[in-house]
């Protein structure tokens, strides 16, 4: 079982995050941790000075999440980012693709449900974070930079 | 017809294995049945009152001869014999298996079909025209766009997890046949400068609080769809309800915070999402398209048909419309036979139309909103033989758009959520005006029945709609008069106090007396209801 999923090089921030508004009014903090209703784009500003973001998942059911974790990333956040809460094993996949690098779930997850999980489907429809290139991509890949 | 190339076919059978290995989890005890229970609803599979229910999809409610043959081995196989076509152009299977579902899955995938997102908190199958591509009124064929939205919609690793279902409708033409302005999203094809774009609706739905929806973008070029919807969709994953699951659709966001602003938000994350490269090249809509171009049609085909026996030719004038090839027509099966099932059909039933399709629809049919079924490409000269086909498998009723044509959900008779049987009130009123002079002297007459709150029997849109309710324990039903799904979509008002099963059938013939008393040349049941309004209607009612 594996209470801990990384997929970055090097060690995991130790560091641990503080709300969103005692991030916002303290300015040496440099990890945070998102709730659900909570609008990331208010970090936006500090991304430079980041190392970690966690988005915390109260219920697998609440998608919001994804949402953070896709604006973080397109607004050039490369730090850690790292879902944690009630994070299943088939649930990876779409997190990945949304920018998660790192998984800390509060039930540790089985690893070769993970491994399988992970290498279940060779292709995908959608581009997203993860860089994978998409199905429409590889049928025109004269249309397509790089 | 789309077909599969390698990477669609992969991804199908990577989700086959993919349930299979969740089923066996389940079957083994490895997981519980709540742990089983959010997998398995992105499949499809409910937990209903006797079984587990299958939702196959059917995009864009279009099905080729092969397809529906392997429904029906279907049906037989692992089910009592029977499908169940749905208003969202899908088909159910009432009596599963929980053991068998990945065989079924995997029966399925070898003809190109799935039951990817067919329930679930995420997009669900896209539904469209059911003539779409035949109709002469459409500016282009709104499946390629469907077909690509499918394709994005699977599997999107942002938008699985909203805070409800959601429903995409794409038409394209001014006839709205697909009830578009009552999905979450309804995309309307419109040229401009001749350039094809989509109008953009947002916010419709049925359920407990039925709404319209509001046209929040008069156009969208093809090649930004994606980026457009993904800006819709990001906008409402964040701020729609997530506390109420009753208020959670994106109509209830787009209700509060008000039009404008739901425009204001969207357009400022368009701004956003267009610079991040998420539209396919125009070359990939091109490459579906291309599976949809029309038909070669025999050219110098007889557009005469024989009426000499009336019995046809009444089936002719009511389930056969016009199709934009000369010498071709569009055929609508009714599923409504007196006494049936509305939306049901046999193991039997289904390989027969699948015989018809094959032999004289081009290898074609199509689901419809309405639980109908259409052979969109039939020569005029075949339409005896369909009939008399038709005849021979209890499925020959003229009736389309009639007061028998009953939209009804499966209700309490097999529905976890019902309040109140819905199947045996169609049939009901059904035998009640079942004399075919009667239905053509009352017209178009749309009757939507739902068997509790969540409206899946569109009753809020039917020119007269029921809704089953529970009163202390007993079946009781609100009727509604004067709603529509069409291009002129409009929701119905409740009469009053409702009814016993009996009692409903009543009123309606109350209303339909009152309809034939009052009406003026040409007007259907609809227009007289909108002119003279609801107070008539009330006083023969109740009075």
């Amino acid at each position: 079982m594996v209470e801990f999923l990384s997929f970055r090089d090097g060690e995991a921030t130790q560091e641990p995050a503080v709300t969103v508004e005692s991030f916002t009014g303290q300015s040496n903090a440099t990890a945070v941790r998102i709730e659900p209703g909570e609008d990331a784009r208010e970090l936006l500003p500090h991304l430079t000075r980041l190392s970690l973001i966690e988005v915390n998942f109260p219920a697998y059911g609440d998608g919001r999440g994804y949402s953070a974790a896709r604006i973080l990333r397109e607004a050039g956040y490369t730090g850690e980012l790292r879902a944690v809460g009630d994070v299943l094993v088939d649930q990876i996949v779409a997190m990945r693709r949304c920018g998660f690098d790192s998984f800390h779930p509060a039930k540790a997850l089985d690893d070769a449900a993970v491994d399988r999980a992970l290498n279940r489907y060779d292709d995908v429809y959608q581009k997203a974070i993860d860089g994978r290139s998409p199905v429409w991509a590889k049928r025109h890949p004269e249309k397509i930079d790089g | 017809m789309y077909r599969y190339d390698s990477y669609d076919q992969s991804i199908v059978d990577a989700r086959v294995e993919e349930f299979r290995d969740q089923t066996q989890r389940r079957l083994s005890g490895a997981l519980t049945e709540d742990q089983f229970k959010p997998l398995r609803l992105m499949n499809g599979l409910y937990l209903q009152l006797h079984a587990y229910m299958l939702r196959v999809a059917i995009p864009y409610g279009t099905l080729s001869g092969k397809q529906m043959r392997k429904l029906g081995e279907i049906a037989a196989k692992y089910d009592r014999g029977y499908g169940h076509f749905t208003t969202r152009q899908n088909l159910q299977y009432n009596w599963i298996k929980l053991a068998d579902a990945p065989d079924i899955l995997a029966e399925l995938a070898t003809v190109e079909m799935h039951a990817i997102q067919t329930s679930g908190n995420c997009i669900r199958n896209i539904s469209s025209d059911q003539y779409a591509g035949v109709s002469a009124d459409e500016i282009a064929d709104p499946r390629p766009w469907a077909e690509l939205l499918r394709q994005w919609s699977s599997f999107h690793p942002e938008f699985t997890y909203l805070p409800r279902k959601f429903k995409i409708c794409v038409i394209a033409s001014d006839d709205d046949r697909a009830a578009m302005r009552l999905h979450d999203i309804g995309l309307k094809l419109v040229s401009k400068d001749g350039v094809i774009g989509a109008e953009v609706y947002a916010g419709g739905g049925m359920g407990r609080t039925p709404m319209v929806a509001p046209l929040i973008r008069d156009f969208v070029p093809e090649e930004e769809i994606i980026s457009y919807l993904e800006a819709c969709l990001r906008v409402y994953n964040r701020y729609g309800r997530r506390d109420n699951k009753y208020k959670a659709r994106i109509k209830i966001l787009v209700h509060e915070i008000g039009v404008e602003e739901y425009k204001r938000q969207v357009e400022e994350e368009y701004a956003h999402m267009r610079t991040l490269g998420l539209n396919p090249p125009v070359e990939e809509l091109d490459r579906i398209r291309a599976f949809f171009a029309p038909p070669a049609y025999e050219t110098d085909l007889s557009d005469a048909i024989d009426r000499a026996d009336p019995a046809f030719a009444l089936w002719v004038d009511r389930q056969v419309v016009a199709h934009k090839a000369p010498g071709y027509a569009i055929v609508n099966i009714s599923l409504k036979p007196l006494d049936g099932i509305p939306g049901d059909a046999s193991a039997e039933q289904i390989a027969r139309i699948a015989d018809l399709a094959e032999r004289y629809s081009l290898d074609e049919l199509r689901v419809t909103h309405v639980q109908n079924l259409v052979l969109p490409h039939v020569k005029k000269a075949d339409l005896p033989a369909i009939w008399q086909a038709l005849e021979e498998i209890g499925l020959a009723e003229a009736n389309l758009d009639l007061i028998t044509d009953i939209i009804a959900c499966p209700g309490l008779d097999y529905c976890a959520l019902a309040n109140a049987r819905s199947i045996p009130l169609a049939q009901k009123i059904a035998q009640r005006f079942a004399e075919a002079e009667r239905q053509a002297e009352l017209g178009e007459l749309k009757v939507k029945i739902s068997g509790c709150i969540n409206a899946c029997g569109h009753h809020h849109a039917g020119h007269i709609g029921i809704l089953g309710v529970d009163r202390r324990g007993v079946e009781n039903f609100q009727l509604s008069l004067g709603g529509s799904g069409a291009e002129d979509a409009s929701l119905g008002q409740i009469t009053g106090p409702g009814f016993s099963e009996d009692g409903v059938v009543d009123a309606i013939e109350k209303v339909t007396d009152l309809y034939l008393a009052e009406r003026e040349s040409g007007e259907r049941f609809l227009d007289t209801y909108r002119r003279i309004g609801m107070k008539p209607f009330k006083e023969a009612i109740y009075g």
